[in-house]
């Protein structure tokens, strides 16, 4: 039994991060939450100020994402909790552990339409895994363990704490309970060897096999387990977009990310395929086009965390529920178990290995020095293998997806579900935090980059070095391509004219702003920004002409791609 | 297909606004809902009926059990449940004859007369969906001023 000790409640809540390993805290004060606010004179917690609440959620967001645990942001009622509610949606849409504080009016208040208050529950609660709000002091220990244990178990996702400013106040006998119980809460499941098996009995009497890695993934870091099971079985990895470099994509058996923006020969490869082991996907439709022509032709193992995903988007034939490393794993022991291994390159094989062949050689790429192909993979070049990849939203977001190939597993991460622009820099500030030791880059685009700039006041006041590399093509690029491509060239509210000057607004910061237009200058500002021990931007000025293509438009299947002409 | 849908959750402010909130993002409808406590004080079961296709039911299913409030939630099999709704009926009596058609039409479907007044009259009537369909049916000739109805209670016969 632990010993009963007074405490605010604020003072509690901070006791109970502690003790759940919390260093820092992405954040911005105002009156309701100024109680919690001023426990940081007192802890060893570290408080990382924000401009804007939106990046203080991105930042949790980023930091959770590269550490597994929940990142946790603060905001004050009303306003301060709106702010981040897009950050919320987009951790809940991409399954990310996060833990968003929220200041609320006094208990008495609530309801009453006082001063910033907002019912930031009702708000939140379709985007969030759960939302607590503690009535009283003495609830607020127990709070945060529940908090903590659903935001990072099971399907990851962000969980808020609504605390009214009295409850922060309020003085009560404080209990950190090591237990707790939260009954229709079950986020684990026994490895499910019968149907593992069937899996591998499915796979090994199909004749196109194919391993589609989702997300979910790299969430369970199933990394060698995938591997173990691609080169045994000898199958060809495709992935989604969010679960780019589950697989290393410099790997003979990997095709890469299919969909909207897939690479052509890992959509070529996913609609000739005859079975498909989807791992920790939800069959987005920007992965897989329209539900009836991906699922028509196809026998799918799913595996998946979740059970509500199992026939959601797609009809399984097997499915295995649990964590994916769990059920992998066991895979990986039964085959070991029945010594069964592929050496012989089936038709198949050669077939995916010749379509890939010919897609290295014949996708018509830009013509210019500076085509986006040729600036990622300078970056790629480099960047250490290690390096941690956050983008921002639109076309330099599947450029990267196309052109910028993740070695090391689980260094590659984007607003992917919810599609957030703004998201990759302050998501870099936060995986930053997470691993100081690597370089980190925001692959970024001017209009997506705009929207979270002011965290350049971030990065340089709290000395937090990333990089950002900003494909410029002063428009809203990926806007502007489906303008020109389904509006007649109707180009409608997509220029950004050059507006603002991105190497002075970085230095207008403190920041480091380096300008590259020749392969050459981009070949010195990445050296140049890897060397320094502040924040950079390379600001690259593009054609904003150029489309990234393949496409495959919505509401059609991945065997109607458009190729460049 | 019509579904009855049995769902324990904790005794909690708010459940009720998720559980609705999760069938309107979710793209599901109510059909008809009810919610009351159990013999446990800690818990709440709502009853919803709600209509979709097969796989639409599933995914409404596992979407319930996927929230951490509820505890148990179950597709109940009409044909193994007991279920009953409770109804109230104000009919409109324009002749001598309608009071007495009326009297005889609730004790044909087991309903009770309350309120009886001169322009108007009140009927009780607990049943299934379908019978206090019916009963709607046959009473609007006499012209219908206001319905009230709860919502399906069920409960799975023992042994079922």
């Amino acid at each position: 039994m632990n010993k009963m000790e007074n405490m605010t409640g604020a003072k509690a809540l901070m006791t109970a991060m502690e003790k759940e390993g919390v260093k820092q805290v992405f954040g911005l004060p105002g009156g309701a939450n100024l109680p919690m606010y001023d426990e940081f004179a007192r802890c060893d917690i570290r408080h990382i100020l924000v401009r804007h609440e939106q990046s203080a959620a991105h930042m949790a967001d980023g930091f959770g994402r590269v550490s597994r645990k929940p990142g946790v942001c603060f905001a004050t009622s009303g306003p301060g909790a709106t702010n981040i509610l897009t950050g919320i949606a987009t951790a809940q849409a991409d399954s990310a552990p996060m833990i968003a504080v929220t200041g609320q009016v006094p208990v008495n208040m609530i309801g009453k339409d006082a001063f910033q208050e907002s019912d930031i529950i009702g708000m939140a609660n379709p985007v969030v895994k759960y939302a607590f709000q503690p009535r009283t002091a003495a609830e607020v220990p127990e709070v945060v363990k529940k908090g903590f244990f659903i935001a990072e178990t099971g399907r990851p996702g962000p969980v808020l704490i609504d605390i009214p400013k009295d409850v922060q106040i309020n003085e009560e006998p404080m209990n950190f309970p090591d237990e707790f119980k939260i009954q229709g809460y079950h986020p684990w499941a026994d490895p499910d060897i019968v149907n593992v098996e069937k899996a591998i009995d499915m796979l090994l009497h199909a004749e196109k096999p194919i391993i589609l890695a989702g997300g979910g993934a790299i969430i369970s870091s199933a990394f060698a387990e995938l591997q173990a099971i691609a080169e045994t079985l000898m199958l060809p990895v495709v992935t989604t977009f969010k679960g780019k470099g589950a697989f290393p994509e410099t790997h003979p058996l990997s095709l890469g990310p299919i969909g909207m923006h897939g690479h052509a020969e890992a959509n070529k490869m996913m609609t000739e395929a005859d079975c498909v082991l989807a791992i920790g996907t939800r069959f987005s439709d920007r992965s897989v086009g329209t539900f009836e022509a991906f699922e028509k032709r196809l026998k799918i193992i799913h595996m998946d965390v979740d059970p509500a995903e199992i026939g959601k988007n797609q009809t399984a034939q097997i499915a295995v529920i649990g964590d994916v490393r769990v059920n992998l794993r066991v895979m990986v022991k039964l085959l070991l178990q029945k010594a069964i291994k592929k050496t012989e390159e089936t038709p198949w094989i050669k077939h995916v290995k010749e379509t890939k062949a010919y897609w290295k050689e014949n996708l018509k790429l830009h013509p210019g020095e500076m085509g986006a192909a040729k600036i990622l993979r300078k970056l790629r070049e480099l960047l250490p293998k290690e390096s941690i990849i956050t983008t921002e939203v639109g076309q330099h977001q599947m450029w990267a997806s196309l052109f910028y190939d993740v070695i090391q597993p689980g260094t590659f991460f984007s607003s992917t579900g919810l599609g957030t622009m703004g998201w990759g820099f302050p998501a870099a500030i936060g995986a930053k935090v997470a691993k100081p030791d690597v370089p980190v880059v925001d692959i970024a685009g001017d209009g997506s980059f705009s929207m979270t700039e002011n965290s350049l006041a971030t990065a340089v006041l709290e000395d937090i070095p990333v990089i950002v590399f900003l494909l410029n093509n002063s428009s809203l690029g990926m806007v502007a391509q489906w303008q020109r491509t389904f509006y007649g060239r109707r180009m409608i509210g997509v220029d950004q004219q050059s507006c603002p000057d991105y190497v002075k607004l970085a230095e207008s910061y403190g920041a480091q702003g380096i300008r590259a237009q020749s392969m050459d200058e981009l070949d010195k500002a990445i050296k140049t920004a890897l060397s320094s021990n502040v924040a950079t931007v390379i600001d690259i000025p593009i054609d904003p002409e150029e489309d990234v293509l393949p496409f495959v438009a919505p509401g059609t299947s991945l065997s109607d791609m458009i190729l460049p002409s | 297909m019509w579904a009855i849908l049995s769902i324990l959750v904790e005794n909690k402010p708010g459940i009720l606004f998720k559980i609705t909130h999760l069938f309107r993002s979710r793209n599901f409808n109510i059909d008809s809902i009810s919610v009351g406590i159990t013999e446990n004080p800690d818990y709440s079961k709502m009853t919803i009926t709600t209509y979709g296709d097969e796989k639409q039911i599933e995914q409404i299913v596992k979407q319930l059990d996927k929230m951490i409030d509820t505890v148990k939630v179950e597709h109940l099999d009409e044909h193994k449940t007991v279920f009953r709704e409770l109804s109230l009926f104000k009919i409109k009596l324009s002749n001598a004859n309608d009071s007495m058609e009326i009297n005889k039409l609730a004790n044909a479907y087991g309903g009770k007369v309350h309120d009886v007044k001169k322009d108007s009259i009140m009927v009780e009537l607990t049943a299934t969906p379908d019978q206090i369909k019916a009963f709607e049916e046959l009473a609007k000739p006499f012209g219908i001023i206001d319905v009230a109805r709860t919502g399906v209670a069920a409960l799975q016969r023992s042994g079922a």
